[in-house]
């Protein structure tokens, strides 16, 4: 007897000792819908990793007498496209670039927004007045044409996507981090840590970022698939990678020709885009819900 | 290694005459925007506030809600700056001989909401620990602190040092959070409501654990509170405030016995009665407090007071002795030559008469 209960009292202090983010974590994992989002999301991305080890056929060597096969075709699975290179490979390799242009300005967005969102939110006064001013000059401009304003100025490229996109998050990072920061600041544990003498930075680090940055961490896991979608645009438009590089956004663009001849390759870049997009607000939905962890 | 051990509490300075803690004339006025014109007022929550705390004593401040008992508190431990005044602890004044820094390390505050006052992503023993790692201690040392202290406010550290805050109780909490407070070795903790928000068995609880901590550590107290009878029992002097000005002050039984000011006789009245055959019939004062954007003239009490005469409205009234050893009241009544009609006369047994 006085075994098991020993046995329950560890598990109790085991379960107790766990920290808060191994908490959101096992709540996430109990979450269908998030686990299947994250898996497909896993699947993908591990593939376009390892693309060049998956024996796939050369994304770049096309063939003028296999255009457009159909979905199906012995040798070529999901078809060719209109210079009669594998869609399987193109897919694939397509999502390298598509994957790293959803999360790479979200990322950057991410680290510059909160860093910019908690020091308007808690300094305040002039600090705030200045971020978030500046902010709402950029707020102004719907999304995607600031993309392409600031694409188009800049000239076509990856990189210059990447600055362009990071450009258009921003501002909605920092508002979020910014109004997050305003709450947790006027909470007693902030004051208590004054009056023990801590710096603001110290405070910042140790007191607000723990607090703030789940929701802002949320709130921009929901911004990659906005993300992706415009880097497509941008690709699409000839703003972002160029031909012959696989691209979700740009495939879409040059199959675009060929929609009336096999409409269903035409269509198969934009499934992509749309799955991994669902996925991301999907999983970002889950993540919402695991981390609100409320005794 | 001449490094001061500032985990050691502050020596102290001017021997036990000295007061702890003197607070000379201080004013916070907060501007109030209102309307599409910009200010349109400022709300005098603290209006030239003077006490002092004498080195082991409690000193308990009463008041209804918005009558600048909090915003006191939050002054004396520079939360917020004040408008004028000083802050002198043991001698040395803030801003001239202490710095804010060194203020903090020796007052400490703890708040009413236990769960807002302690950072939920943090353990028990890192919040505890905060403080003490800020002013240089190694975190090895402030976790053996936290653990020290754990016990002292009777917490197993076994069992409390790794939990988070939402898997405590309210008491729990609030034991944690004095912890905390005394976890630089402060010589004045400001309790600002501290036990108001836990049930009555709790609160008894936690009010003996203060009494015992101020008898081992030498602490002194200013104890903020609404809850009268809280207050007697653990004051030793009271301050009674009423919208940011002090009304009265003085020994907690002198105040009880033989209250000067019409409101400090309003407030002890409105005290519910455990003797049924003594019940409170009505409430002793009508309505609520005058909005402190503009305060009424003279005497601010004199809108609600049933003594009140000309000279209430047209001058303001100074804290006044009574006579009684250290008992001052601010109250025309109390000085015979204010010009009021009862001024001067035996004032208790005329609020009994009327």
């Amino acid at each position: 007897m006085s075994v098991v209960a020993d046995d329950i009292v560890r598990i109790a202090t085991v379960d107790k000792a766990r920290g808060y983010w191994a908490t959101v974590f096992r709540r996430l994992s109990r979450d269908k819908v998030a686990v299947v989002c994250a898996s497909i999301i896993l699947l993908i991305a591990l593939a376009a990793i390892l693309a060049p080890y998956l024996g796939l056929a050369s994304p770049y060597t096309g063939s003028m007498i296999r255009r457009l096969r159909w979905i199906g075709t012995p040798g070529y699975p999901l078809g060719t496209d209109e210079l009669g290179r594998d869609m399987v490979a193109r897919l694939i390799y397509g999502g390298r670039l598509s994957l790293f242009l959803g999360l790479a300005p979200v990322v950057l967005a991410f680290l510059i927004g909160t860093t910019l969102g908690v020091m308007a939110g808690y300094l305040g006064g002039f600090v705030n007045q200045a971020i978030m001013r500046v902010v709402d000059v950029f707020y102004a401009f719907p999304s995607v044409l600031l993309a392409i304003a600031i694409s188009g100025a800049l000239g076509a490229g990856i990189v210059n996507s990447i600055v362009s996109l990071t450009i258009v998050f921003i501002p909605p990072v920092v508002r979020v981090s910014e109004s997050v920061t305003t709450s947790v600041r006027s909470l007693d544990f902030v004051d208590a840590a004054r009056a023990s003498g801590a710096g603001p930075l110290t405070i910042m680090r140790v007191h607000v970022l723990g607090n703030v940055l789940g929701p802002i961490f949320v709130y921009s896991t929901s911004l990659i698939s906005v993300c992706m979608i415009l880097a497509s645009g941008l690709s699409f438009l000839g703003l972002g990678t160029k031909p012959p590089e696989p691209e979700w956004g740009l495939m879409l663009n040059t199959l675009r020709t060929a929609i009336y001849v096999n409409p269903w390759v035409a269509a198969l870049p934009g499934a992509m885009i749309f799955i991994v997009s669902i996925c991301f607000n999907l999983l970002s939905d889950g993540m919402r819900s695991a981390m609100d962890v409320r005794a | 290694m001449s490094e001061p051990d500032v985990l050691a509490p502050a020596a102290d300075v001017g021997g036990p005459q000295q007061p702890l803690l003197e607070v000379r004339a201080m004013s916070k006025h907060f501007p109030v925007r209102g309307g599409f014109l910009g200010r349109a007022g400022v709300v005098r929550a603290v209006d030239d506030v003077s006490f002092s705390v004498d080195k082991g004593e409690v000193l308990g401040i009463v008041g209804e809600s918005g009558c600048g008992k909090s915003t006191t508190a939050r002054l004396v431990i520079g939360l917020i700056q004040p408008d004028a005044g000083s802050i002198i602890l043991d001698g040395e004044k803030l801003g001239a001989a202490l710095s804010l820094r060194d203020l903090r390390r020796r007052v400490q505050m703890v708040f009413q909401d236990s769960y807002a006052s302690l950072n939920p992503r943090l353990t028990i023993e890192a919040s505890i620990a905060f403080g003490p790692i800020i002013h240089g201690i190694s975190s090895s040392e402030a976790r053996e602190r936290a653990h020290d202290l754990l016990r002292k406010v009777g917490l197993d550290p076994a069992t409390f040092a790794d939990r988070y805050p939402h898997e405590l109780s309210g008491g729990q909490r609030q034991r944690v959070n004095i912890a905390r407070a005394l976890a630089l070795s402060p010589r004045l903790v400001l309790l600002d409501e501290a036990v108001s928000a836990l049930d009555k068995s709790v609160e008894a609880q936690v009010l003996n654990l203060l009494i015992d901590l101020k008898q081992d550590l030498g602490l002194t107290y200013v104890f903020i509170s609404h809850d009268l009878n809280v207050v007697r029992f653990i004051s030793d002097r009271v301050l009674v405030m009423y919208l940011g000005e002090v009304v009265e002050t003085g020994p907690v039984e002198a105040l009880w016995q033989d209250a000067r000011h019409p409101y400090t006789r309003a407030l002890l009245a409105a005290m519910p009665s455990l003797d049924p055959d003594n019940r409170t019939k009505e409430a002793p004062i009508a309505g609520d407090p005058p909005n402190p954007i503009n305060p009424p003239s003279g005497c601010r009490f004199h809108t609600r007071c049933a003594f009140a005469e000309s000279v209430c409205s047209e001058r303001s009234p100074a804290l006044f002795a009574t006579g009684n050893d250290r008992h001052t009241a601010a109250c025309h009544m109390v000085d015979p030559a204010s010009g009021h009609s009862k001024a001067g006369q035996s004032f208790a047994r005329e609020l009994q008469n009327a």
